[in-house]
């Protein structure tokens, strides 16, 4: 600094630059300091995720013979077994969503519109499920709609059916279950967004001659929008992944994309076409992600900082 | 009601509503009540309400030296990916917070990255990279590998909280003579360490519920629980798997409570 | 020593700050020098650039260049913590997690004061702030004045070579501001420690400054003791923003300055050629009767409306280029009894020494 103040001296008046390398050596400096603490995380997630993924992604593109090659590509195109693994995922993800959305809807207004304390008592009834192990969860559901499960012998009891119904172990099992696990994440973001619609315009919409089904409808739906996006973008997303649920209770029958990743890696060791079906799967995901928040501008992770 | 929802309808009006909102939070509640109960039961058929009371299925769970091992391993993951996870994850939300590095965006994108892409793949990922660098079965790989998972948590949680903080509060300490890491202690942290601890206290759920990555790298001496429940789920249902679940849940109870208490202070 | 503050009372030369936010230039070349003891406040509007100016003072925002030097020495690469300048933040910035006592003893802590010197000082600020007994309140148990005195208090404790105060006053009522202003004023003058302080409240600028800067557009327009700018404001800008003003279009030619075919009498000297602004204060103006005479000049007008403001009236009249004017006077008898009614033609007066002319941009 001494330097920078002689030189000043020296030139007689205030340069018009004056002291600008010491600040900008010194907003260097900070930069450092901030990137140093970022570096750590940063480092990890780069080498626990973005290198394995690019590794893979560079396996994909290779066959069997170490050939550069698409075949690990055009097999989702041409083996009627990949075909119907993609088909079985979209299926669930859509049914879930769709039950999702059909249960989540009514649920997340009702906590909107009840008193804070009520709301927040009821939240647990959410926030309990989203926070406990989906193994436990997934085996509750297998405890529950197994052949001689709580609902089918209690559905013979009552003399509604004569044999058990086949719940579990299938493909009803599967949606069952995934519903139950990914009801919080349509629910939590809705609810926040809920929140943030003013009571005033609701007052208004019905102040202005609206019934209350019409101001609903006109008003309070349009503006939970966003929120309702939000939700069943993630749960789309989470769905198309999910391995725990459909591995579980498919029974074998049931065939999503993570378990043919699983299965074409571990038992197979396949490693290209894992890495391809992998690498599919991310690319839909991410350009889900991409759209939705190209279109409503909000991220998708958000649910995660709601609680 | 109170005043601030007092819409013009009355609550006979919303009978409908709260009706299937009951009903939708009974379906979220009711497998691990179910399964807490009979977690109780004597019979091996798993029949609701159970017959016969016992803790027979408790007694096989801290009975058996495999599931107490693999207890002990994701206890110590767990605890390990909460400090881990808590110093990084805080560090980073600092830095972001600061807003003043280029590339805001990619860092957020990079850091919570682990919650959108595919669990599934991680879990290869890791397992084809731990391959090469021998960290499969071992306590460090478990430990990175969750740190990564619970990293966005903590830094969402930690986030959250120094935005609700008035961090002129930071500047002023700094301008009466605390230095930047002195201002960040003895100001900024006890204000926001309910935050910190929640951050924390997520992490350890998080890694103490892992499943799928953990079914790809960890075995031998370091099975976690999480993977040895799902390896005896895909045999057979055995019952003293409710008596582990219910003491899933009650970690879960018990944690959450925590982070609502902690929350509720600030 | 607290009361002290006068001896170690330092100036400030501020120069060449540059500050750019991205592309956006906030500060372009500014200087501006501070007496020692002085209390200048910075006024203008919001985004004038004068927040930015304080942070940059205070050590927290960055100047991309430029030169601050506090008593000779250069401060603008210190960090906040080794600059020595006492901070008193909008919303006051108070630990809520330590009580008014630990508040105060935070900086003499930092400096690691004995417990014994902290306490006794601590003691005298809070007496000074008259927050005498009130130690070991928290707080959230504060009143929005106590705060602002706890944190005016945490501010000077530490005997600071400058108090910076960022509109300090803004988060109070009405009546509290108008007092504390008063305060702070007395506590400049007994402590004399130089205090820069920003504001955009024209009349607590007038009320508590030696000086005031003006700013606007991240330049400083005008820098004046309160009266000289409200009087000789040299700028559209100042004229604007400090009180009231009517701005009559006049031209300068052959040495003289005219309002249409009107020579203008002033005591200044006239400016450069060309088209200028006369600045008129509301209550410079008064009625006259007929032509212009002696040392008044006279603007034919036709009354738009009277309004009646009990102590005040005032009246807006539209001058024969149609530019609207506004007129304000006390309710004396003699004035109410030939005010006029709307439509009247009046003729309005300005002496020649309240002639003000400022460049028309």
């Amino acid at each position: 600094m001494s330097i920078v103040s002689a030189s000043l001296d020296h030139a007689g008046r205030p340069d018009r630059a004056l002291n600008a390398d010491a600040l900008a050596a010194d907003a260097r400096r900070e930069s450092r300091g901030l990137l140093a603490l970022l570096s750590p995380g940063l480092f990890l997630v780069f080498a626990v995720i973005i290198v394995p993924i690019g590794w893979l992604f560079w396996l994909s593109l290779f066959d069997e013979t170490g050939q550069l090659s698409a075949a690990n590509y055009a097999r989702f195109f041409e083996q009627a077994s990949y075909i119907k693994t993609f088909v079985t995922t979209f299926k669930v993800a859509f049914i879930v969503t769709g039950a999702c959305v059909l249960f989540g809807y009514p649920l997340a207004y009702m906590l909107s519109q009840l008193p804070r304390r009520a709301a927040s008592i009821c939240l647990i009834f959410v926030i309990l499920p989203f926070w406990t192990s989906v193994l436990v969860r997934t085996y509750a559901w297998l405890v529950i709609l197994q052949r001689k499960g709580l609902v089918n012998s209690w559905l013979i009891d009552l003399g509604v059916i004569g044999q058990p119904l086949p719940l579990a172990n299938n493909f009803s099992g599967v949606v069952i279950g995934m519903t139950h696990i990914m009801l919080p994440f349509l629910v939590l973001p809705l609810y926040a967004s809920m929140k943030t619609i003013d009571v005033d315009c609701l007052r208004a919409g019905m102040n202005l001659g609206a019934s209350p089904a019409a101001t609903f409808r006109q008003i309070f739906f349009p503006l939970s929008l966003p929120g309702l996006a939000s939700g069943v973008v993630i749960v789309f997303v989470l769905c198309l992944g999910f391995f725990v649920t459909p591995a579980l209770m498919g029974g074998g029958k049931v065939i999503m994309w993570a378990m043919r990743m699983e299965q074409t890696t571990s038992l197979y060791s396949n490693w290209g076409a894992g890495a391809a079906l992998g690498v599919v799967l991310l690319g839909f995901t991410l350009a889900l992600l991409g759209l939705f928040q190209w279109l409503l501008g909000a991220r998708a992770t958000g649910v995660w900082s709601q609680r | 009601m109170s005043v601030e929802n007092a819409l013009p309808i009355t609550h006979r009006q919303r009978l409908w509503l709260y009706t299937l909102g009951g009903l939708v939070m009974l379906f979220l509640i009711a497998p691990s009540v179910i399964i807490v109960i009979m977690s109780f039961s004597d019979s091996t058929l798993l029949q609701f309400p159970p017959q016969e009371w016992s803790l027979r299925w408790y007694e096989s769970y801290f009975g058996s030296v495999e599931w107490r091992d693999a207890t002990i391993v994701s206890v110590k993951v767990a605890v390990m990916t909460a400090i881990v996870a808590t110093l990084l994850g805080t560090a980073a939300a600092y830095a972001i917070n600061a807003r003043t590095l280029r590339l805001t965006g990619l860092i957020n994108a990079l850091l919570t990255a682990s919650l959108i892409i595919p669990v599934i793949l991680i879990g290869i990922g890791t397992f084809f990279l731990y391959a090469r660098i021998g960290l499969n079965n071992t306590l460090t790989g478990l430990v990175i590998a969750h740190t990564v998972q619970a990293l966005p948590l903590v830094v969402l949680t930690v986030l959250s909280g120094l935005r609700s903080y008035d961090m002129n509060q930071e500047k002023v300490a700094r301008s009466l003579g605390a230095g930047r890491f002195s201002a960040f202690f003895q100001v900024t942290m006890p204000q926001i360490r309910f935050s910190i601890v929640s951050g924390a206290l997520f992490a350890f759920i998080t890694s103490f519920d892992e499943v799928v990555v953990s079914l790809f790298i960890s075995g031998g001496e370091t099975t976690t629980l999480t993977r040895r429940m799902f390896n005896a789920l895909r045999d057979q249902i055995d019952p003293t798997i409710a008596a582990i679940s219910t003491c899933l849940i009650v970690l879960s109870i018990v944690l959450l409570s925590a982070a609502q208490l902690f929350g509720r202070e600030r | 020593m607290l009361l002290s503050l006068a001896q170690s009372a330092l100036p400030i030369a501020i120069g060449g700050i540059e500050k750019r936010f991205g592309g956006v230039s906030v500060l372009h070349d500014l200087g501006l020098d501070v007496a020692a003891g002085e209390f200048l406040t910075l006024l203008g509007p919001s985004g004038s650039g004068k927040t930015t100016l304080l942070m940059i003072l205070a050590g927290f925002v960055r100047a991309n260049a430029g030169s601050i030097k506090v008593g000779g020495e250069e401060i603008i690469t210190m960090p906040p913590h080794k600059r020595n300048i006492g901070m008193v933040f909008q919303n006051y910035a108070l630990f809520p997690h330590m009580n008014v006592f630990h508040n105060i003893a935070f900086p003499l802590k930092q400096r690691r004061v004995s417990a014994t010197e902290t306490a006794e000082r601590v003691e005298r600020a809070l007496d000074l702030v008259q927050l005498k007994g009130l130690g070991e309140r928290r707080v959230d148990q504060l009143s929005g004045g106590q705060r602002q005195r706890v944190a005016l208090a945490r501010a000077i404790v530490f005997e600071p070579r400058i108090v910076l105060m960022d509109e300090p006053l803004s988060a109070l009522d009405k009546s509290l501001r108008e007092h504390m202003q008063i305060e702070l004023r007395n506590l400049h003058r007994r402590l004399g420690m130089t205090t820069v302080y920003v504001t955009h409240d024209q009349r607590e600028a007038i009320t508590m400054s030696d000086r005031i800067a003006v700013m606007n557009a991240g330049r400083i327009e005008q820098i004046d003791q309160p009266e000289v700018l409200y009087a000789k404001p040299q700028t559209k800008f100042v004229a604007g923003f400090i009180g009231e003003s009517n701005f009559v279009p006049v031209e300068c030619r052959n040495g003289s300055v005219w309002y249409e075919d009107r020579k203008l009498r002033m005591t200044t000297a006239a400016p450069s050629a060309g088209r200028h602004l006369m600045v008129v204060r509301p209550e410079k103006l008064r009625l006259i009767n007929g032509e212009q005479s002696g040392d008044v000049n006279a603007l034919p007008a036709t009354v738009g409306d009277v309004i009646y403001q009990g102590d005040s009236f005032v009246c807006y009249a539209t001058l024969r280029d149609g530019r609207q004017v506004t007129l304000r006077d006390y309710c004396r008898s003699d004035v109410l009894a030939k005010l006029p009614g709307p439509g009247e033609p009046i003729t309005l007066g300005i002496d020649a020494q309240d002639v003000v002319l400022v460049a028309d941009q």
